[in-house]
C-alpha cells in the first residue's frame, strides 16, 4: 500500500450550532483518487477549506504525512505539499496565465523577499509555471489575461496554479463545476495523468468522472459521512441509494 | 511607437528638469523642489495605496516624524551632519512605519484607513500638545545640515540650486528604486496581494510579512520626503503630520493615477501647481482645487496618468515609468505665476 497524505480524525466545524462538517474521518493515500460526493449542503467545500487552512476546525485533528497540522494557517499548509483549487474560480483575474502560475511556483522559493534582480530572471520559476501550464493544457493561452478566458479554461488556470506550487496532494473542489463535456473529459484525463504521482482529495458533482476516477468514494449527508469505500461497494450501498444517488443509478 | 515617443518625452523632461534652475528665478526652483519633494513622497504612499492596496490616510505620520527627528537631532547654535541626521530620520521612519504596521495591518478595509488615521493623529497631538519640540509652533533649524565627504563640501544645502539638485537626485534615485523593486519577486507578491490576497495566502505566502515590510518601505521613503522637507523650510510644526498632509498626498496620488510610477510624479506636480494657480485667482482656491478632484474621480478613474497611451498589457506587469516626468516638467516651465504660497521658504 502507497504512503497516506493525509489523514483527518473526528474533523468538525460548527457554524453558530449548525454542524456543517461532523466528526469526519477519512485519508487519502498517494496515487490514489478519493472522491467525497454529496447533496449540496453536505458540508464537502467546508471539509476542504478544514484541510487547507482556509477555516479552522472547532474539533477534530488533521494529519500530513502522519505530522499534525490542525489549525495551520493556508501559507503553511501550502508549503507541506498541499495545492487547492477553488469551487468558485478565485485566481489573479487581470494578470496573464503564465503571471498566475509563475506568481504560484514563486511562492517556492522559499523567501521572496528579494528585491533588485527582476522575478522574470528566475529562470527555475518561470520553468516549474511552463510545466504546470502545458500540464493543464493552457500553453496556447499562456500569454493571455485570464480574464479574457473562457468559464472552462478559468477552471483549468485554477488548477494550474496548485500544480505550480508542485504539491503531493491536491485538493479539488468541484474542478468540473460549469465546464462543457469536452473541456470535462480533457480535465478527467489530466486528473487521471496527475494521480499517478500525486495524492487527490476530489470534491465532484459529476458522476461519471468521479466513477472514472474515484480509487475510494466518500458519500456526505449533512456533515457526516454515510459511506465510505470502493465506488463500486458505495454505489450498491441502500443507505446511499435512498439519500443521495436516488433511482437513476438503481437499474 | 508610442513608446518611442514617450522614451523622448522623458529626456526632454531630464533634461528640463537639470537646465531648470540656470534658467528659472529663486522662486520657482524652489517651488519646483517643493514639488520634486512631493513626489517622493506621493510615490512612497503609491507604493502602499497603489500596488498593494493598501489605502493609508496616516502617511503624514512618517513624513512628519522624519522632520521631528532632524529638527531635534540638530545642535542650536551649529549644523548636524547630513549623513548621520539622514540616516536618524530614515531610520526613525522606518521604525515608526514598523510598529505602526505590526498594529494596523491586522486590519483591512475601512477599518485599516481608520487605524492608519488614528495613529497619526496621535503623534500629531503628541507634538501639538506637548512642549518636547515647540508644541503648536514648532521647531526651527538654525543651521542646516553639512555634506560632507572625506572633508569635501560638493553640495551647500544653503545653497538653494544645490539643494535642488540634490533632491531631483534622490527623486530620481526612488522612483528608479521603485522601479526595480515592482520588477523584483518581492513586488509581484504586493501586487498579487493587492489583486487578491487570499489567493496570494493559500498558494503559500504569508501576506503578512510581505505587507509589513512594504509599510515600512513606504515609511522610509515618506521619511526621507518629510526629512528633505525640513531642511527646505528649515522648520517642522505639527501640521507636518496631521491628517491635511496625510490627505493632500493621497489626493496627489489619486489625481495622478494609482498604481503607476507616472502616476505620484503627475499628480504631485498638477495639484501643487493647480494650488498655486488657484490661490492666486481666489481666496476659495480649495473650492476649485476640490471641484478638479472631483471631476478627475468622476471622467479619469485612472488618474491624469490613465490619459498617458497605455503599454501592450504585460505579464501582469503595470506600466511604469513612461512620460511621467515629461508631463509635469514641462508644464512647470510655463510657471503659474501665482504670488508666492502661504509658506516662504528660508532656502
Amino acid at each position: 500500500m502507497s504512503e497516506t497524505v493525509l489523514e483527518t480524525r473526528n474533523l468538525s466545524r460548527h457554524f453558530e450550532g449548525l454542524a456543517a462538517v461532523d466528526g469526519v474521518s477519512l485519508s487519502c493515500r498517494m496515487r490514489e483518487v478519493h472522491a467525497v460526493i454529496g447533496p449540496n449542503g453536505a458540508g464537502k467545500s467546508t471539509l476542504v477549506n478544514l484541510l487547507s487552512g482556509d477555516l479552522r476546525p472547532s474539533a477534530g485533528r488533521v494529519f500530513l504525512r502522519g505530522e499534525e497540522v490542525t489549525g495551520f494557517a493556508p501559507p503553511r499548509i501550502s508549503h507541506l505539499g498541499v495545492g487547492r483549487s477553488y469551487q468558485k474560480t478565485n485566481v489573479f483575474l487581470p494578470f496573464t496565465v503564465f503571471e498566475n502560475c509563475r506568481l504560484a511556483a514563486q511562492s517556492r522559493l522559499g523567501s521572496s523577499m528579494r528585491f533588485f534582480r527582476p522575478a522574470r530572471r528566475y529562470r527555475a520559476v518561470s520553468e516549474a509555471a511552463m510545466r504546470a501550464i502545458e500540464q493543464a493544457g493552457l500553453h496556447r493561452q499562456a500569454d493571455k489575461p485570464v480574464d479574457t478566458l473562457s468559464h472552462g479554461e478559468q477552471r483549468q488556470v485554477e488548477i494550474a496554479m496548485a500544480l505550480a506550487t508542485e504539491p503531493s496532494l491536491l485538493l479539488l473542489d468541484e474542478p468540473l463545476a460549469g465546464m462543457g463535456a469536452e473541456e470535462s473529459l480533457q480535465i478527467v484525463e489530466l486528473l487521471k495523468t496527475l494521480a499517478d504521482d500525486h495524492a487527490i482529495l476530489l470534491v465532484e458533482h459529476d458522476m461519471d468522472a468521479v466513477f472514472a476516477l474515484a480509487g475510494t468514494l466518500t458519500v456526505m449527508v449533512n456533515g457526516a459521512v454515510l459511506e465510505s469505500g470502493e465506488p463500486e461497494a458505495v454505489r450498491a450501498s441502500r443507505a446511499v441509494q435512498l439519500a443521495y444517488l436516488g433511482d437513476e443509478h438503481h437499474e | 511607437m508610442s513608446h518611442r515617443y514617450q522614451q523622448i518625452a522623458l529626456l526632454v523632461a531630464i533634461a528640463l528638469l537639470l537646465v531648470f534652475p540656470l534658467l528659472g528665478d529663486r522662486f520657482y526652483v524652489q517651488f519646483v523642489t517643493r514639488m520634486l519633494i512631493m513626489v517622493v513622497f506621493a510615490s512612497s504612499l503609491n507604493l502602499l495605496v497603489g500596488y498593494t492596496g493598501l489605502v493609508s490616510l496616516g502617511h503624514a505620520a512618517f513624513f512628519g516624524i522624519a522632520g521631528y527627528i532632524v529638527a531635534l537631532y540638530s545642535p542650536e547654535a551649529h549644523a548636524a551632519g547630513f549623513w548621520s541626521s539622514l540616516a536618524l530620520s530614515v531610520g526613525g521612519a522606518a521604525l515608526l512605519a514598523c510598529l505602526i504596521g505590526l498594529l494596523v495591518l491586522r486590519t483591512s478595509g475601512i477599518f485599516f484607513i481608520m487605524a492608519t488615521l488614528a495613529f497619526a493623529e496621535m503623534l500629531f497631538y503628541l507634538f501639538h500638545d506637548t512642549s518636547i519640540a515647540g508644541g503648536s509652533d514648532g521647531i526651527y533649524i538654525n543651521e542646516r545640515p553639512i555634506l560632507t565627504i572625506g572633508g569635501w563640501v560638493p553640495i551647500d544645502l544653503s545653497n538653494f540650486v544645490h539643494f535642488y539638485y540634490l533632491v531631483l537626485a534622490f527623486a530620481a534615485a526612488v522612483i528608479l528604486l521603485l522601479r526595480v523593486i515592482l520588477q523584483s519577486p518581492f513586488g509581484k507578491v504586493i501586487v498579487g496581494i493587492r489583486v487578491n490576497e487570499h489567493r496570494m495566502r493559500s498558494i503559500g505566502f504569508d501576506t503578512f510579512r510581505y505587507k509589513l515590510v512594504c509599510f515600512v518601505i513606504a515609511g522610509a521613503l515618506a521619511g526621507l520626503a518629510g526629512y528633505l522637507s525640513a531642511v527646505q523650510f528649515g522648520v517642522v510644526n505639527p501640521e507636518m503630520l496631521g491628517w491635511h498632509q496625510s490627505g493632500s498626498v493621497l489626493m496627489m496620488v489619486i489625481l495622478g493615477g494609482m498604481g503607476t510610477l507616472a502616476g505620484p510624479v503627475i499628480g504631485a506636480f498638477s495639484l501643487m501647481m493647480l494650488e498655486e494657480l488657484f490661490q492666486s485667482m481666489t481666496k476659495h482656491w480649495q473650492l476649485l482645487t476640490g471641484v478638479v478632484i472631483v471631476l478627475v474621480a468622476l471622467y479619469l478613474p485612472r488618474g491624469l496618468a490613465g490619459l498617458l497611451p497605455a503599454r501592450p498589457a504585460g505579464n501582469g506587469e503595470l506600466p511604469s515609468a513612461g512620460s511621467s516626468a515629461s508631463r509635469s516638467a514641462s508644464s512647470n516651465t510655463a510657471s503659474t505665476g501665482g504670488a508666492p504660497a502661504g509658506v516662504q521658504d528660508r532656502v
